[in-house]
């Protein structure tokens, strides 16, 4: 319950506890399938301790992706992780190449293809680089002592007297006798396992990882060549759309479709609940779905935006201590000034710019399916479950990813597309419209927290009591040095249909929990500042002790160059920073409020994050960049209105999402943290976006907003009161 | 009721059968197979379907078949030529103006069509012409950035 850490497998499915490997390929096939050249096998050890260790069958325990040194000399890399536009595509090569001694256009990426990829558990929570980063870059060590190796066989000297440069093995005293890495593969498919391994290049030598990298997956997508799983065509292919309800809950009582096959070429499918017509055009499938009037059952939700705290407050469990240090009590008797505050957070959608779509293919016994999800493995092991085949009839290919921040965790659209290709004997698309999307969209959960703190005299806090309504624990824990602390959590993110106190599916939004933990936490610390009379920067300074989170908010404030005060001050300047799963950050804002309109308008943004090793600076501020104009969204408009299991916001007409206009001026800064492993960068810096926003709106008018998101009519309310 | 319609595709003539309230996006994507032109929100409130209709930016998901008859339109597929990417292609790799790819092509035909109209935009009018396309990642600052380079470099020289 505590570790929210993993996406909870809940479904069974893509978990697979009979141990049968998930491609079904003996290795040998294997290796014949890929053609020739050299495999390098390897492991990425205990980064994920629940699910290693009992799957697969043909490959050896503990290997987990693999490399290939092609005949052409090009390195291609297998893994089943997904690009969503994180930029992994280019990050991963770069570590491939820069121990690999291969410039990084020569590397391929095949990723999140079941049959091609060795099982992998997802591609969420800044993990990629982190956990699959170090393994990879151990394998392309080990690749390269391999070519060194055949390398001095082929030559006929001493492995000692060899060096490498730029694919090719030469001799260190006479550079002319060489051999490439093609010529190395040519012909030949070699597994070999290293008795020692090799060590692994030191930054200080790198020259590709490290540096600035250009998208490598940028031209494709420029030229409208990058493949999305909408993008597949397959003879004889149709294109279905799906009844569905008009709430969450609301079971079909009735349904004419006698209108709809009038349509000429419809084909309509009914499977228990589920109605679906199929047409070889996605336009007329949607006319003939608008010809079948339903009934459905009203929704057993009387839940709405007004009433979801209290009710999430009434569905409350008894609490897990996530954390505990001190005695409340005595940091209590400590205090001479105390604090209490809720801070609430509203329904967040992910609306990625793809919807979620899949193509389903059955032929004879075998499925193959192409599909947006950030998890393959585990749309595959759904798939197989719904067909009744085995796990290793049914390949699931996952072309580019048009944006996931952990909405594409969940297959909905994968298993209809599977089920209908089944019943029709065709291929099948199902791709949901925005409506759809909406609608089926795992939320970033609604959520309350109340704390409760104290400082004693010399401005120091004492205690922390804090309480979590179904945000999650992610940065819950605070990292401020208090001696008196407990962090209980009421309910966590997670959930969907019965014990979910949630009127439709929540799940993980782009660092999941952390959004709402840092926007209360760092708000709540800014309600002390101010009421110690200290500014915000000199008051969270003075409350740390982690030197690492002093040099990331000290980063920070020398590029925002302003001066912080006691709050309000009238500028309109804000502060937050968090350690978001080993990654510092630190977010500096100014914003303006207009007191006519209620309207907040980020002005400047800066950000510092302390990441680690950065493998491509260029990507890592890509990322950040990202994460502050998404995040912009959450602070001030997106919130998902509902009513009796209705979804209320259809389209991006009353559900805004940050746009050109909203544009501040942004600067990131990249901490310089080379001696640490690389950490993650995908979520980090957005989930400090609540509550820097919301201290800058403090800074400018005085007013605390303590419920995200900070529409106009809240701002105003505040205003007036 | 199919009805035939002639125009030029890509800079090719073409011929093309279809109901005429069909709309543009779905005859590119599924009868013609040109993928590049995205379905995204599907009512016209995110341009990612954007084309180009005798060069203005267009939202093929509105845009009625009835109305391309004579017109000559480009895609994202018909924007480069003989293999050479065009000046905005070029300005959006070198910004790295792009993350997951999927609002792209909308973008580029999007800022096309804002270049053919005002060559030399400033930062606002940018803003402005492109405030209707959507683009989930946050590259926004980037694609400004790229507008701004492919500007410059398609700029006649005189």
């Amino acid at each position: 319950m505590r570790d929210d850490e993993f996406i909870p497998f809940d479904s069974g499915a893509g978990l697979d506890s009979t141990g049968v490997d998930s491609t079904g390929l003996d290795r040998r096939e294997f290796l014949k399938l890929l053609g020739g050249g050299i495999f390098i096998c390897f492991s990425v050890g205990g980064a994920f301790p629940l699910q290693e260790g009992r799957r697969r069958r043909g490959y050896p325990e503990d290997f987990n992706a693999y490399l290939r040194i092609g005949e052409d000399g090009r390195i291609s890399c297998f893994t089943g992780k997904i690009e969503m536009g994180q930029g992994i595509f280019t990050s991963l090569a770069q570590m491939l190449a820069e121990e690999l001694d291969i410039s990084l256009d020569r590397v391929d990426m095949v990723m999140g293809d079941t049959l091609l990829c060795p099982w992998d558990g997802g591609t969420f929570g800044s993990r990629s680089t982190k956990y699959f980063g170090p393994p990879l870059r151990q394998a392309a060590a080990e690749a390269r002592a391999v070519l060194i190796q055949l390398a001095a066989e082929h030559l006929g000297v001493p492995e000692r007297d060899l060096m490498v440069e730029n694919a090719t093995v030469k001799m260190k005293t006479a550079p002319n006798k060489e051999v490439t890495y093609a010529q190395l593969a040519k012909g030949k498919v070699i597994e070999r396992h290293l008795e020692s391994k090799p060590t692994i290049k030191h930054y200080s030598t790198h020259t590709v990882s490290g540096r600035p990298a250009d998208r490598t997956d940028g031209s494709p997508k420029v030229t409208g060549d990058a493949k999305f799983a909408g993008d597949i065509r397959l003879p004889g292919m149709l294109y279905a759309r799906i009844l569905r309800p008009p709430a969450h809950g609301a079971g079909l009582k009735s349904a004419d479709t006698s209108e709809a096959e009038k349509i000429k070429d419809i084909r309509i499918f009914r499977d228990g609940d589920m109605i679906a017509v199929l047409h070889p055009h996605p336009d007329a499938a949607e006319e003939a779905l608008s010809l079948i009037p339903a009934q459905f059952e009203p929704s057993p939700s009387k839940l709405d935006n007004t009433t979801i705290f209290q009710h999430l407050k009434e569905s409350a469990s008894e609490g897990n201590v996530v954390t505990e240090t001190g005695s409340l009590d005595e940091g209590k008797r400590l205090a001479v000034e105390t604090f209490e505050g809720a801070y609430f957070n509203h329904y967040v959608a992910h609306a990625p710019s793809e919807t979620h779509t899949a193509v389903a293919r059955i032929e004879q016994d075998q499925a193959t399916v192409w599909a947006s999800t950030q998890s393959p493995f585990r749309a595959q092991g759904e798939v197989a479950q719904v067909l009744g085949l085995p796990l290793e009839k049914v390949r699931v290919i996952t072309p580019f990813v048009g944006c996931g921040f952990g909405g594409k965790n969940q297959g909905i659209q994968i298993v209809e597309a599977a089920r209908l290709a089944k019943m029709s004997g065709r291929p099948v698309q199902v791709a949901w419209t925005r409506k759809e999307e909406f609608f089926y969209d795992t939320f970033r959960p609604a959520a309350v927290i109340e704390i409760r703190s104290g400082l004693d005299r010399s401005n120091r806090i004492v205690f922390w009591d804090y309480h979590n309504y179904f945000a999650g624990d992610r940065s819950s824990q605070p990292f401020y040095a208090i001696p008196h602390q407990r962090v209980l959590s009421m309910g966590g993110w997670g959930g969907r249909g019965g014990g979910s106190p949630h009127p439709f599916g929540v799940g993980a939004w782009r660092g999941p929990g952390s959004n709402t933990n840092v926007f209360a936490m760092e708000s709540h610390i800014d309600v002390m500042a101010a009421q110690a009379g200290m500014d915000p920067l000199e008051f969270r300074l003075l409350n740390l002790t982690d030197q690492r989170m002093q040099r990331v908010l000290k980063a920070a404030a020398d590029k925002f160059g302003r001066t912080f005060a006691k709050a309000p001050s009238g500028k309109g300047y804000g502060i937050a920073c968090t350690d978001y799963l080993g990654t510092y950050v630190a977010t500096m804002a100014e914003v303006e409020v207009d007191r006519q309109t209620g309207r907040v308008r980020a002005e400047r943004i800066v950000c510092a994050q302390d990441t680690g090793e950065v493998i491509n600076p260029e990507g890592v501020r890509m990322q950040i960049e990202g994460c502050l104009t998404m995040g912009l969204g959450y602070c001030l408009t997106e919130e998902i209105r509902f009513k009796n299991g209705r979804v209320l916001d259809e389209n991006f007409d009353s559900y805004e999402i940050p746009r050109f206009s909203w544009l501040p001026r942004l600067e990131t800064v990249l901490v310089d943290n080379p001696e640490m492993a690389p950490q993650g960068c995908g979520e980090p810096a957005i989930t400090a976006m609540g509550a820097v926003i919301a201290n800058a709106v403090f800074d400018a008018a005085g007013i605390r907003m303590r419920v995200l998101p900070m529409t106009p009519r809240r701002i105003m309310e505040a205003l007036s009161t | 009721m199919e009805k035939t319609f002639r125009f030029r595709l890509n800079g090719k003539p073409i011929q093309v059968s279809s109901p005429p309230e069909r709309k543009l996006l779905w005859v590119l994507r599924t009868d013609l197979n040109l993928t590049g032109t995205k379905h995204s929100c599907g009512e016209g409130f995110c341009a990612a379907c954007t084309v180009l209709i005798d060069g203005e930016a267009v939202l093929s998901c509105q845009y009625p078949m009835e109305n391309v008859g004579g017109r000559d339109i480009m895609t994202i597929e018909g924007l480069g030529k003989n293999g050479q990417l065009h000046p905005i292609q070029e300005a959006f790799l070198q910004h790295n103006a792009l993350q997951c790819g999927y609002c792209t092509p909308g973008m580029i035909l999007g800022a096309y069509g804002l270049l053919m109209k005002n060559p030399q935009p400033s930062r606002e009018q940018i803003v402005e012409a492109m405030e209707g396309h959507l683009c989930r990642c946050g590259s926004y600052d980037r694609i400004i950035k790229a507008i701004q380079t492919a500007a410059h470099s398609m700029r006649p020289i005189s």
